[in-house]
């Protein structure tokens, strides 16, 4: 079907791909796993049409394929489902599918035929078990739906290739079954897919093959059965991870950081008490909607709060300003990075010196002591773990999603927090990456930092939690501790409403 | 190829622009590199750099000042319903001069107080919000003089915008305030944290709001200063000052480098921009053309300013 030849590809005179070579066959569902940075999106902006190699060529069923545009790419039957969606809410479904070309009643006239546009989205509506109809406005659907539209999108120009690029990250576990139900009905139309994901275990179920990338180069290429879930980790890493879960030798303290009384806001969160300890790490979770982000939100400042109380060390924090709770000792890193972690064009070293600046400011015009604070950024970047090669004036949006999500680690530990709430540490960032962060999380709390973890994946909550809340409908459902984790308790609690006893 | 690509990238790319348009021009336009044409022209550049260096620091916040002219005009009105000897409120008394100023950079803060407020509290998206107050206010600088200048200035005040020193002077200290402002305070670092991204900002536990409103008292305070300069320089209270100015401003800031999407610029680069326009004005007026024509040309050069930060910013992205 599609073949890889040799592609080669450098950003800033550094190589992102060094010569990858591999070949999809017609009708094979071919997934491709690998650390952020090691050239995944990349080699899919190239088949795609967005990028042009440097070196080496691509082969379309025997015929060289070099794509100049994504509209090229669509000529050859080629579509990319982005993993930000690349839809427009303020459109029909219909208007969607056909944005790229819309069909003419004749060659002459400069008019859309919308009849045939609306039966060709009902047909594939109906295809894909859509239960909208061609005029619904996308902003309607919900993410998972907007996924199917996608998909409809590549049905509407025939793909016969279709890159899924981390297509279940904004999913809930039963649109993902969907996604996963229909993308077995196009392989069956013999339809050929490239999935990328970090979700490993997705990966081994749906693929038939899986090529793992590391550093621009193709480690690794074999049918799933012979790539079981340990090897194509060391291979990603290049090392053997023995334990993702690194062992915290500290207890939690006495002493309560954290008081959080009967907090209630109408629709969003209800009579929520519990006391974080000092040197804790409590998780929380709950499924999308829970409440569980605005909760953070609100303990944060971020979102008004309409009765209960919230102590930081003692200390009454309702009616302050997320300035004024972070004066106190209040750190928060937001579950989305790009809109709220990060001023994503500036400098590594702003970002990382944002929140502590009033620290290294002195006077009454407040002169920031450019000593001071550049002593502060190196000494993090190395706690941190930052990658190395990273300057500190480049552009944070050059770094790689995990090298991200340190750098706002770096910016909130600079400030020395007495109370952190993470709001999923680790999205879309890769294994070496996330174990940077678990090793941090610890290393606050040995320090007596108390640590709200919220996070979709229960597995990380047991292996770094002391105890965990569930929340479901705004309202905590239960409460387990590190000698009861069992992951049917939480699942349970999370997803039924009778509350277990 | 890389040699290209740094001179494109660097600041200083619109300093070496002036000097080959200097140079390219002088053999051409006849008293061109003068001794006092040059006096001239930085007699012109030198209030048009305060008011956009003032409007620099509202872009780099990510907003838009529309109303800096309008402000000039209001500015230089009161200036001369408080000064001029022959209908001033003041008129002769030793107070006319420093309640005149206080006056003309009180009103100008003012202006920008409202812009701010409109901004920060009310929500207006800033181009809305200060493109009302521009109408309104050039509309009462307008009425309150019923469209007449004023004139009889004491000549205490004429002399700071006539002595090229004195203007110098103020305008330096103005523009480098700003520049220390922006690079070596809190302020600045927030200011260009704000523009990048706001909500990020919010959650960094930047005072926001409060910065993003200073910004717009600046950046009246900084067009009130521009004002004392232009309406001791041409000795009237005039209610249509600046008035075809406003392009001029928003344009040398681009020229400059400052990017209208806000987290971008310097002072350095608005300085070469506004020198960059000034030159081209005054080498196009000595070969005769006339004022439309100059327009066109201006356009042009600001458009193409546009057009080389979008390019540098592909640069930048490496693609």
């Amino acid at each position: 079907m599609i073949e890889f030849v040799n592609i080669e590809k450098s950003f800033f005179g550094v190589k992102v791909l060094k010569g990858v070579s591999f070949a999809v066959k017609p009708g094979q569902t071919v997934g491709i796993v690998g650390e952020n940075g090691a050239g995944k999106s990349t080699l899919m902006n190239i088949l795609g049409g967005n990028l042009q190699p440097d070196a080496g060529e691509m082969r379309l069923n025997g015929q060289p394929y070099a794509p100049k545009s994504p509209r090229a790419a669509e000529h050859a039957r080629i579509a990319f489902i982005h993993q930000d969606l690349n839809l427009f809410g303020n459109l029909s479904i219909a208007e969607n599918l056909f944005i790229g070309g819309f069909p003419r009643p004749s060659a002459w006239l400069p008019f859309i035929d919308r009849r045939k546009i609306r039966e060709r989205t009902s047909e594939l509506l109906r295809d894909l078990q859509l239960p909208y109809g061609p005029d619904t406005l996308v902003e309607r659907l919900s993410a998972g739906e907007r996924q199917l539209v996608e998909i409809a999108k590549a049905l509407a120009i025939d793909a016969k290739l279709i890159i899924f690029d981390e297509p279940t990250t904004s999913l809930t576990a039963r649109e993902t079954e969907r996604l996963f139900a229909i993308m077995a009905q196009l392989r069956e139309r013999g339809i050929a897919m490239l999935y990328i994901s970090h979700s490993l275990g997705d990966v081994l179920r749906l693929c038939d093959e899986i090529v793992v990338l590391r550093d621009g180069a193709v480690v690794g290429n074999a049918p799933a059965s012979e790539l079981p879930m340990e090897r194509m980790i060391a291979l990603m890493v290049g090392r053997e991870i023995t334990q993702l879960f690194p062992q915290r030798d500290t207890k939690p303290e006495e002493g309560i950081a954290l008081d959080v009384r009967g907090v209630s806001q109408p629709s969003v969160a209800r009579n929520i008490t519990f006391q974080l300890h000092r040197g804790e790490v409590l998780g929380v979770a709950g499924l999308m909607g829970s409440g569980r982000s605005e909760l953070a939100r609100i303990l944060f400042g971020l979102d008004p709060c309409a009765a209960g109380e919230i102590r930081l060390n003692g200390q009454l924090l309702n009616g302050l300003s997320p300035r004024e709770r972070i004066q106190r000792g209040l750190a928060f890193l937001t579950e989305d990075r790009r809109m709220e972690g990060l001023c994503m064009e500036a400098a590594i070293a702003d970002n990382a010196a944002l929140v502590a600046l009033p620290r290294f400011a002195r006077g009454l015009f407040g002169f920031v002591s450019k000593k001071k604070s550049r002593g502060a950024v190196r000494n993090i970047r190395e706690a941190v773990k930052l990658t190395a090669s990273a300057r500190d004036a480049q552009p944070v949006k050059t770094l790689s999603g995990g090298n991200q999500q340190k750098v706002v680690l770096a910016k909130w530990l600079l400030n020395e927090p007495k109370v952190f709430i993470i709001d999923e540490p680790t999205r879309g960032i890769d294994v070496g990456a996330k174990h940077e962060v678990y090793r941090l999380i610890n290393e606050l709390a040995a320090r007596g930092t108390g640590v709200l973890m919220i996070s979709s994946e229960v597995e990380e909550l047991i292996g770094m939690c002391d105890r965990i809340l569930v929340m479901r409908r705004g309202e905590i459902r239960d409460t387990v501790v590190a000698s009861e984790f069992d992951r049917e308790r939480i699942l349970r609690a999370a997803l039924h409403d009778k509350a277990p006893a | 190829m890389n040699f290209v690509k740094r001179l494109f990238l660097s600041e200083y790319l619109v300093l070496g622009l002036c000097v080959v348009y200097f140079a390219a021009f002088t053999p051409f336009t006849p008293g061109f590199a003068s001794w006092s044409n040059l006096q001239t022209i930085l007699a012109y550049c030198l209030p048009i750099l305060v008011v956009s260096v003032g409007l620099t620091l509202v872009l780099i916040v990510g907003g838009i000042d529309l109303s800096v002219t309008s402000v000039i005009a209001l500015a230089s009105v009161v200036g001369g319903k408080i000064m001029s000897a022959d209908e001033g409120w003041l008129a002769g008394s030793p107070w006319a001069i420093p309640v005149g100023l206080f006056a003309m950079l009180l009103v100008s803060a003012v202006v920008g107080a409202v812009n701010g407020v409109a901004i920060t509290i009310g929500r207006i998206p800033a181009f809305i919000a200060t493109l009302t107050t521009m109408m309104f206010v050039s509309g009462l600088a307008i009425w309150l003089t019923l469209s007449r200048k004023i004139g009889g200035l004491p000549s205490g005040f004429v002399m700071l915008g006539q002595n090229l020193w004195i203007v110098a002077a103020i305008s330096g200290g103005a523009i480098l305030l700003a520049h220390v402002a922006l690079t070596k305070t809190l302020y600045g670092k927030w200011l260009y944290a704000i523009g990048h991204n706001p909500r990020a900002a919010i959650v960094s536990g930047v005072p926001v709001g409060r910065v993003t409103f200073f910004t717009y008292v600046f950046s009246g305070l900084f067009a009130g200063i521009a004002a004392i300069l232009f309406t001791a320089g041409l000795e009237t209270g005039n209610p249509e000052m600046a008035r075809d100015n406003l392009l001029d401003v928003v344009g040398a800031v681009v020229i400059g480098g400052t990017s209208l999407y806000g987290g971008k610029g310097h002072v350095i680069g608005t300085v070469f921009g506004v020198l960059f326009l000034a030159l081209v004005d005054n080498s196009l007026n000595l070969i005769g053309l006339n004022f439309y024509t100059i327009a066109m040309v201006k356009g042009g050069v600001i458009l193409l300013a546009a057009f080389t930060d979008a390019l540098r910013n592909r640069f930048m992205a490496g693609a």
